[in-house]
């Protein structure tokens, strides 16, 4: 064949696009293609691929569509986590003349990828899933505002994951940092596609999240049941609502900035090059507008979930519900006014960088009162350690020392010197792992029984939290002291052979954290196989407070059998106190969304436009594109939307309950 | 957990003392007084912070839910007085701390003349500053000592106790030019210009190095920073100068070029128009300079004779600078003066500073008539007003 027919056909991949000369590569590919391969022919022996497409990839229950984001979230973290393992390895082995393992072309990767996987696909994933899940329960729904959407922005978030995985074994990925700062990340520094698996990664997976933040905007606001006024909201729900409405906001911005970045790149405009009057600190500046938001994004669900955990182990009310609701509404204003202190060093006046830093310095008075009502939620309480209450306290106690370095780096002097050091990336560690990861993990062991019926394995849950929280700790404090001694980030290999010892413990610490991971899996495993015994048929194993426990675990189809009527903000809590009975009879047939296919299959062709658009394969591009479009247009003459579960249904899925419950009184 | 914490914490402590926390010992007066900063400020926050890590403790511990002597009262979730000690207590030390930041900022502010020598040592009038212009290239850092006519690649020095003024810019991509114990970094970016003021106050050699991811050479990208006594930075200037190496145009374009691990280099002698050309982008021959461009678009721009005054883009540091549904690469070629009639780079023209926009605050904007593009003749063009 001529090259410029398989120029035409394949743009610009190649053979020589697969990694095959590198070793640690291609040993991954064997084992992924392995695990795959078992897995698929796993569930084609069990003939599972009709059952899943069906009750699974075309579901519209936002349950079922927040479980497949947890799991999401949980496999990308096994990659972004062996990123991590790379590169503590490669830090404490390169000293000495020694070059490390990894060559500068992969380790640029490997670091570029762990930030993007750990924020983008494993973050924003496990809090997604969460509000998923739990929000419609929280104010009884019985399913988010727009189903099919829902359906759709989990299989465009799934569509940029698999872009990311792809970039692994076909062509490579970014060699910029997680945000692709230009000139580097333009066409001139970064010819290769790496960049463009990015942009396209993060595009893709944009939309799912700009829709699914609009999506629970407004089941937030038009969904709750009646006596449940704004200020009746659980906490958790509050800040998902406050999230939500920062994703909206901030996500476009980030659109934006990336489509001007690929137009950069692909036709040749200025916008971020040093020539023609572009301005590579207009893309610091908007990235960091999106980007800052983001951090509150991830960490206010977090706050929610320890709000709600807090008072349920507690036994108590929720100390100072309503200055907490404002905490989170001045901490959502407050992060848009921010974003400059990312980029102190930059070189803005004085005026601006004292402005931005005590901005900053400001946020922490919302969120030391957050931490304050906390506190005294577990004053005069009484408190059981069950794990996600254990997560809650790590939490709290690492949260203010990431807080602390924090504020000390809004100070702008200070960040003057601490800037893109290993303080840094210990300092947002600190935030991201002690208030994000503990959240969700605190989330994830207090509503599993909620979404399976039974309890995670306590044993493995507590091994999992101290390899973590000892990990994290062994990991993380060595890199506050090596910024301290003004190591810088990013660095792939060391003259200073003092530094090795403290590279040598982060790794340690890595190495617990994935002891972590592991039992966190065990944990899984463990307590799937003693289901039996960690069963809970109540629907409300912890004695907890808000309406998600006032159903079954796991709840039905259409969650409550009647719309439930709050009269307290913790409803559920009052509901038993006023000695609530479960209505037995009078079930009507109850309206509900159809599954459809069509988010699956827009999101396949949105992947498939972003890795022809990667990969210059315009035919591709366009193809999908159009057939995007057809596909969306195809869908709105689908009327097959919703159905009606017979009375008959109810009042059997019902009576089951009612058998269940009683034979546990 | 408190337990695992310490035990974690242990083989810290004991490293503590043998290793070199530049940060928190820094040798030069800046970098001393960010040091401070970092400390005062750390310690205003550990006044909420230890007793919330102790009460966090106490109360887990005190009404756990195996103590029934503890008191328990499920309804208690609200407290007028408490919630004002909550609010007030952080903002009583955030606006300690914003007091702090304020003048901190504005006191070491990387642009500001620096007010003294050390906390002892008033600045000394009579002794000029060095000025040192650094260039941020791929992945190696240059140094121009215009009044001594000198430039090293990957080593500076400056004698101790003298005010050091440094203008920095980059080659390509954006760096961070930092020297912990001097002073705070500051970017490095291409086409712009930042500039940072210090001194060292003792003698001694020091790391310097890029704190910002540049690219494939960014670990070998650092240098070694002397901070010598008068005699010594003669000697070293001596050193450079009999080095003999001349630095000009075309020589900075090959070492503009990417390359790792860079050795020490020294040139005697360097174009003195050398760094102005490197931070107006305008190193290769027949292009326009920035400043130039910028003062021609201050007089209303060229119009759409602009659009043909592009050559294409010869040179090039990577592969291919143009992209894949774009026009070929082009560059602003410079134009012809009566000064320099080959389109060479007209070294006079610079753009006029206007900060009214910046400063606003009723400052009438400098008037510049907009001149009709198709009556713009180069050669006949007024003098530039700056």
């Amino acid at each position: 064949m001529s090259p410029d027919l398989l120029k035409l056909i394949f743009g610009r991949l190649g053979l020589d696009s697969l990694p095959l000369h590198e070793p640690i590569l291609v040993a991954t590919f064997v084992m992924v293609a392995l695990g795959g391969g078992a897995l698929f022919a796993g569930v084609t022996y069990f003939r599972l691929w009709g059952y899943l497409w069906r009750e699974w990839f075309t579901t519209v229950d936002h349950k079922r569509i927040g479980i497949m984001y947890m799991i999401l979230g949980i496999v990308m973290l096994l990659r972004g986590f062996a990123d991590a393992l790379m590169m503590r390895a490669q830090q404490a082995l390169a000293f000495g003349g020694s070059d490390g393992f990894l060559p500068a072309h992969h380790y640029d990767q490997v670091f570029t990828a762990h930030g993007v996987i750990m924020i983008f696909f494993v973050a924003m994933p496990l809090v997604t899933g969460l509000m998923n899940y739990v929000v419609p329960l929280q104010i009884g729904a019985r399913d988010v505002s727009f189903p099919f959407l829902n359906n759709f922005s989990f299989w465009m978030t799934v569509g940029g994951a698999v872009l990311v995985m792809a970039s692994l074994f076909i062509g490579e990925f970014a060699r910029t940092g997680w945000l692709a700062y230009p000139p580097l990340s333009n066409i001139g520094y970064s010819p290769d596609v790496g960049v463009d698996y990015y942009i396209w990664a993060l595009q893709v997976a944009g939309v799912g999240t700009t829709l699914s933040g609009i999506n629970l905007i407004c089941t937030i606001v038009k969904l709750r049941c009646p006596g449940m006024t704004m200020m009746k909201m659980p906490v958790f729900t509050w800040t998902a609502l406050c999230t939500n409405i920062l994703i909206v906001a901030s996500f476009p911005v980030l659109t934006v900035v990336l489509a001007l970045l690929s137009l950069d790149r692909y036709v040749g405009t200025n916008f971020f090059t040093n020539d023609f009057g572009g301005s590579p600190m207009m893309y610091v500046n908007l990235i960091w507008i999106w980007g800052h938001p983001e951090v509150y994004i991830l960490v206010l669900p977090a706050f929610g979930i320890f709000s709600e955990v807090t008072s349920t182990f507690s036994g108590k009310r929720l100390f100072g519900y309503t200055s907490m609701v404002y905490a989170t509404v001045v901490i959502t204003i407050l992060s848009y006014l921010v974003w400059l202190h990312h980029f102190f060093t930059m070189g803005s006046g004085a005026s601006v960088n004292s402005f931005f830093g005590i901005t900053t310095m400001i946020i922490s008075i919302p969120t030391g009162a957050k931490m304050f009502n906390w506190l005294f939620t577990m004053y005069r309480g009484r408190i059981r350690f069950e794990l996600p209450m254990l997560w809650t306290i790590a939490f709290m106690l690492t949260f203010v020392l990431g807080g602390m370095t924090g504020v000390l780096l809004a100070v702008p002097p200070a960040d003057f010197v601490l800037h893109n050091s290993l303080f840094l990336i210990a300092h947002f560690h600190n935030v991201i792992i002690g208030g994000v990861v503990f959240g969700a993990f605190a989330g994830i062991n207090y509503w599993f029984p909620k979404a399976f019926g039974f309890k995670l394995d306590p044993f493995w849950g507590k091994l999992s939290f101290w390899f973590w929280v000892t990990g994290f700790y062994m990991a993380f404090m060595p890199l506050y002291v090596l910024g301290l001694m003004g190591v810088t980030r990013r660095l792939r290999v060391f003259d200073d052979p003092s530094l090795q010892i403290w590279f040598v413990i982060a790794a340690i610490g890595a190495g617990l954290v994935f002891l972590g991971i592991l039992s966190m899996l065990m944990q899984f495993a463990v307590s799937f196989l003693r289901r039996e015994q960690l069963k809970d048929v109540t629907g409300d194993p912890w004695d907890a407070r808000t309406l998600e426990w006032a159903t079954s675990s796991p709840p039905p189809d259409y969650n409550f059998a009647f719309t439930p009527v709050v009269h307290d903000n913790d409803a559920w809590w009052d509901m038993k106190r006023r000695g609530y009975q479960r209505p037995l009879t009078g079930f009507k047939p109850i309206h509900m969304p159809s599954s459809t296919g069509t988010g699956i299959i827009l999101a396949g062709l949105a992947t498939a436009m972003g890795f022809g658009l990667i990969w210059y394969i315009w035919w591709l591009a366009a193809a999908s594109f159009i057939a995007m479009l057809a596909v969306g247009i195809g869908h709105t003459f689908n009327y097959h939307r919703d159905f009606d579960i017979p009375a008959d249904d109810v009042i059997r899925t019902e009576d089951a309950r009612t058998k269940l419950l009683a034979g546990v009184k | 957990m408190s337990r695992f914490k310490i035990l974690a914490l242990l083989p810290l402590a004991v490293a503590l003392s043998g290793c070199n926390y530049v940060v928190l010992a820094p040798a030069g007066d800046i970098a001393a007084q960010q040091r401070d900063l970092v400390i005062i400020s750390t310690v205003l926050m550990l006044l909420i912070v230890v007793p919330v890590m102790a009460l966090t403790v106490l109360f887990a511990w005190r009404y756990r839910q195996s103590n029934s002597s503890a008191r328990y009262e499920p309804d208690w979730d609200h407290s007028t007085k408490l919630e004002l000690v909550i609010w007030s207590a952080p903002l009583l030390i955030i606006v300690c701390l914003g007091a702090l930041t304020w003048m901190g900022t504005h006191l070491l502010d990387p642009y500001r003349n620096i007010g003294r020598i050390h906390a002892e040592r008033p600045l000394d009038q009579s002794k000029a500053p060095l000025e040192v212009d650094v260039v941020a290239l791929d992945w190696k850092w240059l140094f121009i000592y215009p009044d001594y006519g000198i430039a090293t690649v990957n080593d500076l020095a400056a004698p101790v106790d003298r005010p050091i003024n440094f203008h920095i810019t980059a080659s390509s991509v954006m760096n961070s030019f930092y020297v912990p114990a001097l002073a705070g970094q500051i970017y490095a970016m291409p086409g712009m210009e930042t500039s940072l003021h210090a001194v060292i106050n003792h003698a001694g050699t020091y790391k310097g190095f890029s704190a910002n991811y540049s690219g494939a050479g960014f670990s070998g990208m650092h240098f070694n920073f002397h901070g010598l006594d008068d005699k010594g930075f003669d000697a070293w200037i001596a050193q450079a100068k009999s080095a003999g190496g001349s630095l000009g145009r075309a020589e900075y374009l090959q070492l503009e070029k990417p390359s790792e691990n860079e050795p020490v280099r020294r040139y005697g002698t360097v174009d003195a128009d050398l760094y102005r050309l490197i931070l107006n982008m305008c190193v290769e021959t027949g292009k326009m300079c920035q400043s130039e461009m910028m003062a021609i678009d201050a007089k209303g721009g060229l119009g759409h004779e602009g659009v043909n005054n592009t050559l294409p883009l010869a040179y090039d540091k990577y592969a291919r600078r143009g992209t894949v549904l774009g026009p070929e690469p082009t560059f602003v070629a410079g134009t012809c003066t009566p000064d320099a009639p080959q389109g060479q780079t007209t070294a006079a023209i610079k753009a006029p500073l206007d900060t009214a926009p910046l400063l606003g605050a009723g400052l009438k904007r400098p008037t510049f008539a907009p001149l009709k593009s198709s009556s713009f003749f180069l050669g006949q063009r007024p003098k530039s007003d700056s």
